[in-house]
């Protein structure tokens, strides 16, 4: 039995019949994920994770709760203002960087510089939308799984990711950014996701690879990340990295069961290994010559590593695990370095990776379009929940009054 | 002999109940990525994850006490809709997300009394699947229950919609109260549910949450079944073309 299989016991995401969902749904469905696994986070995990709450947080929520007006543009305003006073003063600055570098946790009371706030919330709903997004890819194979049981375990790991996604959207939010706001820069394309979920999954071997190499690859580049300086982030990683740890597993387990099997299993596993060895390496970003915020993040402790180190470390714990079941590293240069006690690889394809990015990989336009239609199609939704709240609370208020 | 006959009528009556659970765990699951916002992508996925445990937990007990080897898979996947006995209600599109709703109304009440009879069966593997399950299905009903007040008392779309929806599944809910031969003989060996005796009940519940849903309750002037002498509509097959996919193309190998 994995995780997963046991996993159908708790059920919080009975929206309460009063409250908006978007508030009330979201907290109960993270309550019941973070419950889902034996690995259990302290049930205090997700409270903390909201303690102290900014102002622009609390009264965002009220309005989420309250009213039909779902982006509030003073919110930007606000942010926009603080932009352009420059006059963070260099004590403040320093005091800043001071309890940075003593390991303090930042929370989102406290004061911090306007390009830190801009940083996480980019990193933060990035990471969002990869998990959201990657939801697709994932999804492509559910309902054609193989067997009850890989249907079941591949279910809930893509309710991990969607109760990922919220996790991330609910700290992103403690920064001020609404997650309406944070859903239209997805759409419009000026966030972006992860570029691996732009690769289409063909094959059911691909599910395998995904989970092996994709959430293999988000675990070394989150891991260090539960020691980020913003006390949100931090604490919301912990959770995740645990089931991403799950993730990984059952996706190598997958890999493994096909590189046993016969001629056409293998062939699928080694195919998939192909399409998602490069990709996954790209995950961790581009060369740390080329990497233009790294040095002011390392400097936050936002980073810990820079991106090279992560990739090697990535190669270096995966390529015995291909080896170990027999697959082959689709790498012709790829060599153990004695003197530096790590595997040298060839040229990764940076061109495609920008390519990707710009918006030329297979699933660009589909991962959008189809993003903006579940969206749109929920639409009517959405506003019979708002619509039944705002009677709900009149027939109320009537009843005071 | 009759031991092996009694047998085969409880493996009869666990493929039905579990053919019910995959076909409507495979329409739930197509929600994956499409719901109206996250929350509620991770909720239908979650209850589609419980139809999918109670299908395993079924076939399981059907493919042990048939004896004939089979496993939850090859009942799963290399059966032909003619041999599926899920009632038809299970089995139909997903629909937008008021005919998902509009189902689950029907549905869920139904289990919330179906596995509160069931947990009392002689057969106890049945008994403690009903167990587990009853707990589950109190949470989806609650679920249910709530989108029906928003969308029926929510705005003049939603109301019109899930009213529709309503309209459109009602006549399909008759088959679940129906008495095969099969079900009256493991009745009378205290091992199946008196499916018309949970039908009193069931309109009860169903009146309140139309009540409180200001929606008014469909006529019955249609009505389809057929599914559990495998009479199916033509939507089972397409969802068993994708369901089974691996399996046929690469049949007899381990995943
Ligand atoms: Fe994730
Ligand atoms: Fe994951």
């Amino acid at each position: 039995m994995t995780h997963h299989e046991a996993s159908s016991s708790q059920r919080h995401y009975v929206p309460h019949p009063s409250r908006s969902p978007f508030t009330e749904g979201r907290r109960q469905s993270t309550q019941r994920a973070a419950k889902r696994t034996h690995h259990k986070p302290s049930p205090q995990l997700i409270q903390r994770m909201a303690q102290q709450p900014s102002p622009v947080l609390s009264l965002h929520t009220q309005n989420l709760m309250g009213h039909a007006l779902l982006w509030r543009p003073e919110i930007a305003l606000e942010q926009d203002m603080t932009q352009a006073i420059d006059e963070q003063t260099q004590a403040e600055l320093d005091a800043f960087q001071a309890r940075v570098d003593s390991e303090q946790k930042i929370e989102p009371k406290d004061w911090m510089p306007d390009a830190y706030r801009r940083t996480l919330i980019r990193q933060i709903s990035q990471h969002a939308h990869s998990e959201i997004i990657g939801m697709q890819p994932e999804g492509n194979w559910i309902t054609r799984a193989p067997s009850l049981r890989r249907k079941a375990v591949l279910l809930a790991k893509v309710q991990d990711e969607a109760g990922h996604g919220l996790y991330l959207y609910s700290a992103a939010e403690t920064l001020g950014e609404p997650r309406e706001k944070m859903n239209a820069d997805l759409q419009s394309g000026k966030a972006k996701y992860s570029s691996i979920f732009n690769y289409p999954s063909v094959s059911w071997a691909d599910i395998g690879a995904i989970g092996w190499l994709v959430d293999g690859a988000a675990i070394v580049n989150q891991v260090p990340l539960c020691r980020t300086s913003y006390g949100p982030y931090a604490r919301g990683m912990v959770r995740i990295c645990k089931e991403e740890s799950f993730h990984q597993r059952q996706g190598f387990e997958i890999m493994t069961v096909l590189a046993a099997g016969n001629e056409a299993q293998k062939q699928m596993a080694q195919d998939a290994l192909n399409r998602f060895w490069w990709p996954s390496l790209m995950m961790f970003g581009p060369p740390d010559d080329n990497s233009p915020n790294s040095a002011q993040s390392m400097a936050w402790k936002i980073k810990r590593y820079s991106n090279d180190e992560l990739r090697q470390k990535f190669i270096d714990q995966t390529i015995p695990q291909a080896e170990h079941i027999g697959l082959t590293i689709p790498d012709p240069d790829l060599k153990w370095n004695e003197e530096r006690g790590h595997y040298d690889i060839g040229e990764i394809q940076w061109d495609e990776f920008f390519n990707v990015i710009k918006g030329n990989g297979k699933c660009n336009r589909q991962r959008i379009a189809h993003h903006k239609a579940a969206h749109n199609e929920g639409a009517w939704v959405r506003e019979a929940a708002l619509a039944y709240d705002a009677k709900q609370r009149a027939k109320a208020s009537g009843q005071v009054a | 002999m009759a031991s092996s006959n009694h047998n085969l009528s409880i493996a009869q009556y666990a493929i039905g109940l579990g053919d019910d659970a995959l076909t409507l765990g495979h329409r739930l699951s197509e929600w994956c990525s499409h719901g109206p916002y996250l929350e509620e992508d991770i909720a239908l996925i979650n209850i589609s994850l419980d139809y999918i445990g109670r299908a395993r937990m079924f076939l399981d007990h059907a493919a042990t006490v048939e004896g004939e080897g089979r496993d939850e898979d090859q009942l799963a996947y290399f059966r032909d809709d003619r041999e599926f006995r899920n009632r038809l209600i299970f089995e139909l599109p997903r629909g937008d997300f008021a005919e998902t709703i509009a189902r689950q109304c029907i549905v869920d009440p139904f289990y919330v009394l179906f596995f509160e009879a069931l947990m009392q069966s002689k057969d106890p593997v049945l008994a403690g699947i009903a167990g587990k399950a009853i707990k589950e299905s109190r949470y989806h009903w609650k679920h249910t229950h709530s989108w029906m007040l928003r969308l029926g008392d929510g705005t003049a779309e939603s109301h019109q919609r899930i009213l529709t929806a309503l309209d459109e599944v009602w006549g399909y809910h008759f088959e679940l109260f129906e008495m095969t031969d099969l079900d009256r003989e493991l009745l009378d060996a205290g091992i199946a549910v008196d499916l018309a005796a949970l039908k009193p009940k069931w309109d009860s519940m169903i009146d309140e949450v139309l009540t409180a849903a200001t929606l008014t309750r469909p006529e019955d002037t249609w009505r389809q079944s057929g599914g559990r002498n495998g009479e199916h509509t033509e939507h089972l097959g397409h969802l068993l073309t994708e369901l089974q996919f691996i399996q046929r193309a690469h049949p007899g190998l381990q995943w």
